[in-house]
This record gives structure tokens, sequence and C-alpha cells, in this order.
């Protein structure tokens, strides 16, 4: 496996007056509202690790309150940690000076916040490139730069307004464009799209899906939304009262819940739309579906669904080269079926 | 996109950090419980222990300061610090000044007229404000300068601006820097706001003799005045401004990796430029209306024909005087107003203009909604037709020619230079000062004769039946009763950290030995604000309902606000005498400005919907007032009633020169004679003391009202 | 934040350069016609700056002076509005020439002239000061026997007011008038409450709204003052003063001592060698001379210069007197 685009080791997120101080005590087992209650500091991150490959998109997901708008700005030290390690491009980030930092800042890890944070002095090709600007580069080649990235997000024509001339999605286009003029190794998203409407928001993930193919960035990506989740990650991280409850890929976590917490959370999800063939199939014993069509495990099972329904009997299921199991008209049904009674 | 994912069962709900249930106080029950006791306490106790301190006598620490001042004075020529610092200080800002004046109004012997005569300044400032505000504000302003001309106060308005504008340009370059600062370091902030509150609180009057001592009387001096009550704005706005960039901006800005000297440069500072010129609004505001009480050290400005005119009961002239100020105050008011705008055309707007005078006591500025009408854009509806920048620049370097000519020529005749009397112009004449004075002091007078015996009458009720009552049981009581119950009603109210402050405050005051002095004060405050909250309310709830009642009331709330109390003084005591009651009435005065308009703004403040649900509901609009907008606007009326009191504070001192001794007349006194100096100060010391308690009680009630 | 300070620059950058051409652009103006009347005098005279004290009495004795060292002398004169501290304080650093109606003020004379020797007396004014208490002219001509201070308690009751309560009302003055009042009505053993009006404007509205509506007012007051040719108010009597009976403030029983109003110049203005130092010295009218002034301002509403000119016009002979 190559070397992790980033790395997060146990790291840990107390506020409160002495929250180094807790790090090791046997007080850090206590829930959140029994240390609340007892010591008057509160768990933001509590030992949370993860490795994130290069070009994968990383989906971390919970509720307001479960720490992953902490997580995200831990990353990049906006938020202090109180211990652990965020290794990035060689360098644990936790340890680098200010000056260190400012350099990973502007050069390697570029974010998008849920309220765009954008400048309402400045016009939107002087917001993309304030980036480039604060680090320095020279007003030509930052112009160039900005109005690539106006073309890349689609903003083209709108370079001279100002912010607030522009819709939110728009808004949060200038947002993105801004993040990706550095050029940076990863791409953090806080909340993007929570502030948009639900027709601008599916318009946005999916340019969030282009350009990752365009790009082909890293990508961390907080949300709320399971379907958002669902939708563009590769693997998802789900977070609860600070702690990591489970990490896998969309299939994992709904087919694999960890608890009855996921479990809950992601019920109402439509499980033809994300489970692949591997979490339906059955063993194959043996000749039974010899000649039949054969599909791939990873093969979602609404995707499934047809070629399934259209053979009389078994379908053969396989990984790779290797048949591992068979799937018939009922296992598609189940999943579907099940779906529509909930 | 049809199955979105429902919102969480309770099942799922997430614990959120705990939160303690707010308790139950039963404020109201104490504090009645606590008036029983004070009362049983006071029928067995009273007239005991009330610290009474004769007129003519002073206390040790009062012939300390005295000590101190002849030490100073005598120290004067022989101490470095006073030769050099304050002398250099004072020896630049007198050269300046006059400089100034010798260039635009004054004549400088031998030559009979300023350098540059009124046709020259007017073309000069109408210039200054095409460039900075537009062509609406240059009408406005060169109407007003006309006028001062046609009052025949063209000198002293000239002269005014000039302090004005120098006192300005010095809070600029002290304050902005310390406002900065205050926004980004908090210990500075916490060390540096005690000290606004204190420059804001502390009655003028009672610094004038001490500033006097140290820059001599004249402009230096002046401006010195003016620094102290105009500075604070200015820095606790720009903190303000600073301070509320929004996080998200700020939070973008870092993650994109810039230096903190970058933030401020490129984000907070750009950001934050509109409030800092609302600051700036405000502190030429301050700065105009302290440079007019300046004239009693000898400051050059329209105090002084104010002043004299006081001398002789000439209430017209004091008028026309006063009317040139609110003039003065409209033009600069708004010309700063309109630069902002311009300013901030493309960047977002704002509805607000803050809430200024003195004693904003508040570590959050205060910043008032303007009705949309009430502000520049409500009136341009159709938008009107702006010059690019490029076709700006050019017909503003266009300009300089007819300006420089206007300068030459009134540098050329004689009635370019000085301003004729108009007072046998046709129209204008009517305008001019002595006529416009004649005509007032008739309208006034026959009006005071008409009226005196019922509001002699009046006074007479409102004395007997409800001040002389209070203050038999607030300047009665032991001073350790009283100390006692100020003590428990700042702990009922605001709990136990202004009670330290009510404590402190209590200490000082008994230090100065003004006590009882004190009490009677605090008896005509607590009056005086009830008074103003009664009318604040009356035309505030008009004003927040009706558009029409808001445009009749506003510009006399603003002239109230504006226009010295010296101008009516001599009607307040025609009408009602001199007394405690004629103090309360010019506090009235000014304070119901403020108070009203926080009220209406938040009455115009309750959600519209909140209303329409209200009237769908069949309410009455007596009901609509009291069941929903008064107790929504809570909030807003707290505040009121807070820089009411305030107010009502900063007007003590005047109070005691229409008859409401106490404090008051201890700093006028003061300020008058020598043996009295020390006793002067202390008394502004203790109005200072009142002022922090009041304040700080009012303001942690307010809190606990808002959470 | 660039753009607004760019326009601010240009401005600035223009209204100086605006101002700077203008130092070029004339002088048409003849400086010659500044002062009138004596020629050669001008250059001699310079500036006098005479400190004005906050009552109607001292502005025309300031202006009667001003106006003849103007016209006559050709000075340049100012006038700055100072209460009377001040103005000591104004002398001693050079800022003021004069004060032109002094009273009394021991402690200020030992500070100042004895010790510091930086002011100097200039000799009377010919001004009586008189201060003590006062009623209407209709008490006087009701209550013929009010005008005895030791009568007064007989009267306590009509003074009565909301202000004093169950005591009579004694009102009290301008802050700046050192006062006896409270101890002398302890020791006088009046049933009176001293009442502080607060300011000049104050006693003199008191008095004539009494006079209007005839009711009842003892209050402090003093002469000379514009507003006796307006209203003839009654002084009541006091125990004669005799000297040092004012010595303790504690035990004082009689009345104000009777003041000769004086003038003062700083130490400085009276070694320049001025004309002006000689008009200030020789300057002496009488109570009524200032009166008729005094009321041309406050009853006509002249401006200060106007009611000078309109009295020097009128009195050629004694404005000579001080010139010679």
């Amino acid at each position: 496996m190559t070397e992790p685009a980033l790395q997060v080791k146990s790291l840990w997120k107390i506020f409160g007056p002495n929250a180094e101080k807790l790090i090791g005590t046997p007080d850090l087992q206590l829930s959140r509202k029994e240390l609340q209650t007892k010591s008057g500091h509160v768990i933001g991150v509590r030992d949370v690790s993860f490795d994130v490959a290069p070009g994968e998109v990383f989906v971390v997901m919970g509720l307001s309150g479960s720490g992953k708008s902490t997580l995200v700005r831990l990353i990049t030290r906006l938020i202090e940690p109180t211990s652990g390690e965020v290794i990035l491009d060689g360098q644990d980030i936790t340890k680098l000076s200010d000056p260190a930092l400012r350099e990973i800042r502007r050069n390697k890890v570029s974010m998008v916040f849920q309220h765009f944070g954008l400048l309402p002095h400045r016009k939107v090709i002087d917001n993309i490139a304030f980036g480039l600007e604060v680090r320095g580069e020279g007003k030509d080649s930052r112009r160039n730069r900005a109005q690539e990235m106006v073309d890349l997000v689609g903003l083209s024509g709108y370079e001279r307004n100002f912010p607030e001339q522009l819709s939110g999605g728009m808004q949060q286009r200038v947002g993105l464009a801004r993040a990706l003029a550095a050029d940076p190794a990863v791409l953090m998203f806080d909340e993007p799209f929570s502030a948009l409407d639900p027709l601008i928001r599916r318009d946005m993930q999916n340019e969030v899906i282009r350009l990752h193919h365009e790009v082909g960035k890293t990508m961390v990506f907080i949300t709320h939304d399971l379907q958002e989740a669902l939708k563009l990650g590769d693997r998802i991280l789900i977070m609860r009262d600070g702690a990591v409850i489970q990490i896998g890929r969309p299939d994992e976590v709904v087919g694999a819940p960890a608890d009855e917490y996921v479990r809950d959370f992601v019920s109402e999800v439509p499980k033809s739309h994300v489970l692949t063939l591997r979490w339906v199939m059955r063993e194959a014993t043996g000749t039974e579906a010899a000649g039949s069509p054969v599909l791939q495990a990873s093969t979602i099972v609404r995707d499934a669904a047809r070629a399934v329904l259209a053979t009389h009997g078994p379908v053969r299921v396989a990984e790779g080269d290797r048949v591992v199991g068979i799937v018939d008209d009922e296992d598609i049904l189940r999943v579907v079926v099940a779906e529509d009674a909930s | 996109m049809s199955t979105a994912i429902a919102p969480p069962r309770a099942g799922v709900k997430e614990e959120q950090p705990y939160v303690d249930p707010t308790k139950k106080r039963y404020t109201g029950r104490k504090l009645l419980g606590l008036v029983v006791v004070w009362v049983a306490l006071w029928l067995v106790v009273k007239n005991r222990d009330t610290l009474e301190l004769p007129f003519a006598q002073t206390t040790g620490l009062h012939t300390w300061l005295n000590d101190f001042r002849d030490s100073i004075e005598g120290s004067g020529q022989s101490n470095w610090f006073m030769k050099y610092v304050i002398g250099g200080i004072s020896a630049a800002l007198n050269g300046i000044i006059t400089a100034l004046q010798g260039l635009l109004s004054t004549a400088v012997f031998p030559r009979p007229v300023p350098e540059i005569g009124w046709l020259g300044v007017m073309a000069l400032i109408g210039w200054v404000t095409y460039a900075l505000a537009g062509i609406r504000s240059t009408i406005l302003v060169l109407v007003c300068t006309f006028l001062f001309g046609v009052f025949g106060l063209w000198q002293f308005s000239i002269d005014l601006l000039i302090i004005t504008f120098v006192a300005v340009f010095i809070c600029v370059i002290i304050g902005l820097p310390l406002g900065i600062l205050m926004a980004r370091n908090q210990r500075v902030s916490a060390v540096v706001t005690p000290v606004l509150d204190l420059m804001q609180t502390m009655p003028s009057f009672a610094y004038l003799t001490p500033m006097a001592l140290f820059f001599g009387i004249g402009p230096a001096c002046a401006v010195a005045v003016t620094l102290v009550y105009a500075i604070p704005p200015l820095v606790r706005i720009t903190e303000h401004g600073i301070k509320s960039v929004s996080a998200n901006t700020i939070e973008a800005s870092r993650s994109l990796g810039l230096t903190s000297r970058q933030l401020l440069r490129q984000v907070q500072l750009p950001m934050a430029r509109r409030t800092i010129i609302v600051g700036v609004n405000q502190c030429t505001m301050a700065a105009l209306s302290m440079a007019t009480i300046a004239a009693l050290v000898n400051g050059p400005g329209l105090g002084k024909p104010v002043v004299s005119a006081l001398q002789t009961l000439n209430i017209g002239a004091a008028f026309v005087g006063g009317l040139a100020i609110v003039l003065m105050a409209i033009m600069l008011d708004r010309t700063t107003t309109a630069a902002s705008e311009r300013a901030e055309r493309r960047g977002g707007h704002t509805d607000v203009a803050s809430v200024g005078g003195p004693g904003v006591v508040k570590n959050i500025v205060w910043l008032e909604r303007l009705p949309r009408w009430a502000s520049e854009e409500g009136y341009e509806s159709p938008p009107r037709k702006h010059l690019s920048n490029a076709g700006r620049r050019f017909a503003i370097g266009l300009l300089v020619v007819p300006v420089l000519i206007a300068v030459v020529l009134s540098r050329t005749y004689l009635s370019l230079a000085q301003f004729g009397s108009f007072e046998n112009v046709p129209v204008l004449s009517f305008l001019s000062g002595p006529k416009l004075a004649s005509v007032v002091n008739t309208v006034v007078r026959s009006f005071v004769d008409a009226v005196d015996t019922f509001t002699n009458g009046f006074k007479e009720v409102v004395t007997v039946w409800f001040l002389n009552p209070l203050q038999a049981l607030i300047a009665t009581s032991p001073w350790w009763l009283m100390a006692l119950v100020l003590l428990a009603i700042a702990y009922f109210l605001g709990g136990w950290r202004p009670t330290l402050v009510t404590a402190v405050c209590e200490a000082v005051i008994l230090g100065t030995g003004l006590w009882n002095d004190a009490m009677v004060t605090l008896t005509m405050t607590l009056v005086a604000t009830l008074l103003v909250m009664i009318i604040a309310v009356v035309l505030g709830v008009g004003m927040g309902r009706s558009r029409r009642v808001d445009v009749i009331i506003r510009p006399f709330l603003d002239a109230f606000q504006t226009i010295p109390a010296f101008v009516y003084l001599v009607p307040a005591l025609a009408l009602f005498g001199p007394g405690r009651f004629t103090a309360i009435v010019a506090a009235l005065v000014y304070a119901v400005s403020i108070a009203t308009k926080l009220v209406a703004d938040g009455i115009r403040g309750v959600s519209p919907t909140t209303v329409e649900a209200a009237r769908s509901s069949g309410v009455t609009p007596w009901q609509m007032i009291s069941k929903v907008q008064l107790p929504m606007a809570r909030e807003a009326l707290v505040l009121a009633t807070n820089q009411g009191l305030l107010y009502v504070l900063s007007m003590v001192v005047i109070g005691g020169m229409v008859g409401g001794g106490s404090l008051g007349y201890i700093v006028v006194a003061g300020f008058s004679q020598r043996e009295l100096f020390g006793k002067g100060l202390a008394a502004g010391l203790a109005i200072t003391a009142l002022g922090v308690m009041l304040d700080r009680i009012a303001r942690h009630a307010a809190a606990r009202y808002e959470s | 934040m660039a753009r607004g300070t760019r326009r601010l620059t240009l401005a600035c950058v223009a209204a100086a350069l605006a101002l700077g051409l203008s130092a070029c652009g004339g002088g048409t103006i003849q400086n010659a016609t500044a002062p009138t009347g004596g020629s050669g005098t001008a250059a001699a005279c310079g500036d006098l700056r005479i400190a004005v004290n906050p009552w109607t009495g001292y502005v025309s004795n300031a202006h009667v002076i001003g106006y003849v060292a103007k016209t006559k002398l050709g000075c340049n004169v100012t006038y700055s509005d100072l209460k009377e501290e001040v103005s000591w304080q104004g002398m001693a650093s050079g800022t003021i020439d004069t004060v032109v109606e002094n009273w009394g003020h021991n402690d200020l004379i030992k500070k100042y002239i004895t010790d510091g020797k930086t002011v100097e007396d200039a000799g009377p004014t010919g001004n009586d000061g008189i201060i003590g208490w006062y009623v209407p002219p209709w008490m006087a001509e009701k209550y013929p026997d009010i005008l005895d201070s030791a009568n007064l308690n007989k009267y306590a009751d009509l003074f009565k007011t909301s202000e004093s309560g169950d005591k009579g009302q004694l009102l009290d003055g301008d802050p700046s008038y050192v006062t006896n009042d409270e101890a002398l009505v302890t020791n006088l053993k009046l049933n009176f409450k001293v009442v502080v009006g607060g300011s000049e404007a104050a006693l003199i509205e008191s008095f004539r709204s009494a006079e209007k509506n005839k009711t009842p007012l003892l209050a402090y007051f003093y002469e000379p003052q514009w507003f006796f040719s307006e209203m003839k108010l009654a002084r009541v009597k006091l125990p004669a003063y005799t000297d040092g009976c004012d010595a303790d403030p504690k035990t004082i029983a009689c009345d104000y001592p009777p003041y000769k109003l004086n003038k003062l110049i700083s130490a400085k203005f009276a070694a320049s060698g001025s004309p002006a130092v000689g008009l200030v010295k020789k300057f002496q009218w009488t109570n009524d001379d200032q009166n008729l002034v005094s009321t041309y301002m406050s009853r006509d509403n002249m401006t200060p210069d106007d009611a000078a000119k309109k009295w020097v016009d009128a009195n050629p002979d004694k404005v000579a007197a001080w010139l010679k």
C-alpha cells in the first residue's frame, strides 16, 4: 500500500482549563456528561485515528455536536489538539512552529467552509486569488491561476462581481475555487453544502464528484447528511460524542452497522442503492448456476437487479475471475421490497 | 433525492453538553421585601449618621487636593515635565489652532480680516465635502455655513469647526491604534475599558479646572478636554468593529495561512471600515458637544455666544447660538455618514448609526438600527446615476479652479472676506441673529407668562408628593443602612459581581466625604430616570408603530440631544423657578431623546411575523402594545433605562446651575471658587462612582434578561 | 481601505495646494484699513487681552475699556470668557493682560500679588460692590419691617417652599460668589434654610417671577448689577459689618463687607509700556454708569460693543480723563 496522504493518530481535544493534565487519567473513560459535571471539561474529540489514501474521498459523518467539525479543524490546527498526531506530507503538524504551519496552510491543505468565509469587500476573482496573494505570488500569475479556477468551477462571467451579488451556491463555488487555487495536496470540506437548498446541494455534490475526477485531489469531507456521505465517500467515518463508531466503505456501513446507533441511522437508507452483491449473495454450492451470467461482487444491487431478474435461476457472483457466490431473484427482492415496506 | 434522510429520531438523539436549568429568582418579591424592611428600619433610625457636610466645609481630602493643585501651580515653571512635556504640547496645540484661526476665521493684527475670507472658506469646505461625501452633503454643508454667516456667528462657527477637527484628528491618531490593539489583545482591553468608562462618566466640569491647570486656558485646554470626552466612543467602536468581523471569515482566512498582520490589514480593517467610520462620526459628535462646553476655559467656538447670552438671560441669543450648533451637528453627521456610505457602496450596507453621547458605558457598543426611510438609501428609491470614479476624480480636479478663484476673491474684496449684516436684506433678515433672537425672546416670554403659574404649581406637586418623600427616605437613612440597601438591590438584580462593584463605589463615595450629597443626587437621578422612561415609552411606542409619528418626532429628539443645555436653562428657570425639579427637567430634556429612540427601535424590532400572528388572533391595538410589543421589546427597554440613567447623570452638573444643589452644585462651585477646587473634584469623583455603580447594576440586570 | 485613503490624501493635498496658492494670491485688502483714529499709536499698543468674568457688569467694564482701547489707542483687543480664578491664573501665566472688575479675593491677592508678584493692583473702578440679602419691591412695600434681619423670623412662614420644607427659603447665588449664608442663618438663629439657585440667571428669573406673581422671595444678590435698572430690589439689613467680624467663618454674624471694586493687570503687561496700561489704570466710573451700559445689553439686547459705543459717545469727558 502506498503512503497515506493524511494520517491521524489517537487525536484528542478536550475543552477546558486543564485539558492537558487530563490526558492519560482514568477520567477520560467517563462519558461526556459525567466529565463535564465532574471537572467542567468537555470532550470534543476522543481518541480518533484514521488514514486517508492519496486520491481518496474520506467522509466524516455525524450529527451536530458529534465533534466532526472540531476534528477537521484539529487537522490544520485551527483548533489546537490536546494530544495526538496528524501526519501530513511526512510531517507531524501538531509539532510545527507557527511559520511552518502557515506554510502548510498556504500550500498543502485548503479548506471549504459551511458559511463560505468570503471577503465581502473583494471581487470574486480577488477572493479566489486571496490565498495566492498572501503567499506572495505576483499579480499576473495569481490572476491567471484564479481565472483558471473561475472557469473550472463554472463561474465565468462573474469574476468582477462582489460575493453578496451571488447566490449561495455560487458563493460556495467561489469558496471551492479559492481552495483549489492553491493547488493543495489535501482539500477539506466542512459541511460545505448544508447551508444550500436541496437542488443546489445536489448540483454541488455532482460538482465535487466531477472535480474529483478532474483534479484527483485527496479530500476530507465533513457532513451530517448520510445521503451525501454515501454518495461522495470512498470511505466513511461515523462519529458520535467525539469518538469513532465505525470506519468503512458505504456498503460496509449500511450492510454491517457497527452498533445500534449506526443501524438506526442507516435504517432508512434505500439499501439497494448502496449494498453490493457481496452483501446479498449466498454461497455457491457447486454447479447449480453453471452457465448463468457472471456479475462482479462490487456491483450495486440496484444495478444488478435487471440482469438477475431477467435470468431464470441464480446468477453467479465473482471477485475478479473467481466465483464467490450466487444471487437469485429472491435475494434481490428481499433488499428492494424490504425497503418499500419500511 | 426523494428519500432524504429523516430527521434523527428520539433514540438517536445525541447528548448535548449539560446545562443548568435556570432557577426561578423571585426578584420582584425580594425587592418588595427589601423596601418593607428598609422603610421599617428607617422609621427607627432616620436622621442618624447621614454624614451631612455643610457646603462651606471641606474634608482632609478636599484640602489635600487643593494643596496638590497649589504645588502644581507652584512647580509649573520649574518642573521639567510641566515645562517641557505639557508645556510643549500645549504650545504646539495653541500654535496650530491660532495659525488655522488666522488663516480661516480670525483677523490677525494688523490685517482686518482672516487670510481667507468667508467666500474662500465656504468654497474650500464645499469642495472638501464634495470630494469626501458627494453633492447632496455639499449642498447641505454650504447652506449651513451660509446660515452661520447670516446668524452673525461666522467666526465662532469656523472656530468651533477648527477645534472639532483638530480634536478629531488627534482622536483618530490615538484612538484607532488603541482600538485595534484592544480588539486583538484581551489584556489591553481589560485594562483600558474601565478607564474609558471613567472618562465617559466623569462630568466634564470636574476636569475643566484640572485641565486648565496643566494646559492653561485657551485652545490647547479646549482640545485637551474635548479629547477626554471624544476618544472613548472611537476606541470602543473600533474595538467592536474589529471584534465583530465574522468568525467564519477569520477562520477561512487563517486556513489560508495568513499572518496576523495580513489578517489585520487585508481582512479585519477592510471589513470593519464601515463601523470604524461610524466611530469617527460618534467621535466628531462628541467633540462638537464638548468643544462647546470648552468655552468655559476660553475655548474658541459657538459656546462663547451661548455662554455670554446666559449672563444677560437673553434666551433668543442663546437659542440662535444653539441653533447654529445643531446645524453644525447635522452637517457633520450627514457628511460623515454619507462618506461612509460612499465608501461602502459596494461592500454591503448596514442600517446602523451608533448611539452616542455621554456615558455609553457599555462593553458592547449599541448600534441603533435606523428605520429604512431614515437611512440614506431610504429616500433614494430609484437608483440615481452616480458618476464613475474616474469621472468624479475629474470633476474634483476641475473644481479646484473655481475654489481657487473664490479664495483669491475673498482675499481681495472686503465684502467677500467679512460676512456682512443681513438685517436689511429681505427674507434673510428674519434669519439674521439679532432679529431671530428678538422673535424668540418675544415668543418664549409670552409663552412663559401664559403658563408659569401652572408649571410652578406642577413643580410643587411633584416636589412635595414625590421628590421630597423619596429624598427623605434615601438621604435621611443612616449611611450604613443605605449602603446595605444598595448592596442588596445590586445583589438581587445582578448577582455578586455588581454587588462587588457597588461596594467599591460606596467606598469611593464615602471617601469623598460627600455621602449625603450623593444620596440627594441619587434621588433626583432615580426620579428623573423614571420620568424619562414614562415619556420614552409613550413616545417610543408611538414612533415604533407609526412612521408618520417617527418622522415628526425624530428631528426634535436629535435637536435636543445636540443643543447645549445652556440654551434651555433660562426658559426652564422661567417656567419652574430654581429647584431640584428644574434640574430634573433639564435632565429630562436631554435624556428623553436617547431613551425614546431606543424604545422605538425595540418596538420596531419586534418580528413582523409575531405582530401578524397576534393581529390574526384579533388583538386590540392596546393589547398589541401591552401584550406583544412591549414584552418583546423588553431588552430594548432595559437598555433604554440604562442609557437614560447615564444621560441623566451627565446632566447632574448642569442641574446644579438651576437649583439641583448637591453634587452638581459642588462641582460647579469647585470650578468657580478656589477654596472649593478639591471639594468640586471630589464631587465629580462621587458622580462618577454613582454612575459606574448604577450602570453596572443595570447592565448585569439586563444581561440576566437577555439570557 | 485603499480607495478611501487615496481619496482622503487627494483631498488633503489639493486643500494644501489651494491654501498655499491663496497665500500668493493677494493681500489686496489693505492692512491699513484696520485701526481707525489714533494714527501713529497703533503699533505701540499691540495686544490687549481682557479677561471677561461671567457677569454683565463686568462685561460692561471690559467692553467700554476695550472699545476705547481699540478706537482711541488702536490696540488689538481680545476678550476671553473666564471664571475669576482662571483669569488670575491667566494673568500669572501671561495669557491674560487684565481683569477689570475684581471683588476682593484675599487668598488670590496673597497668592499672586503679595507672594507671586505676577499680578498688580491697577486701582479702583469707582464702583462700590455691595453683597447682601434682597427682597422684591412689592414685599418691601407691603412689609416695610422685613428689611431688618431681626424681623425675618416673623415672616419665615411666607418664604416656605417645597425646596426648604418647614423653614423659610433663602435663595443663594451663582457658585462663583463666596457666601457666608449658611453660617449667618445659624448664627443669627434664623428659621431659614439656604437653597442653592445655582446661577445668576436662576436668581434673576426668581426675582422676575416673584415680582410678577407677587410671590415672596428672599435671595442673595449684589450691586452693581444691570438688573437694578429693571427692578429696584430692596436690601435686608444684617447686623452691621465691622472690621474683622467675618474673620471666623464659623461664628460670623454680620453683614458682608462693602467692596471697593478694583482692576488688576499682569506684571508682564504693566511693564510692557503699552498705552493701554494707562487706560486700564485710569479707568473709573460710577455704579449708574455701569448699570446703564449693562442695561443696554440685557434689556435692549445690544451687542457689548454697540452698548459700549453708545455710552462712550455720550460721555466724551469721562473718556477723555482716562486717556490723559
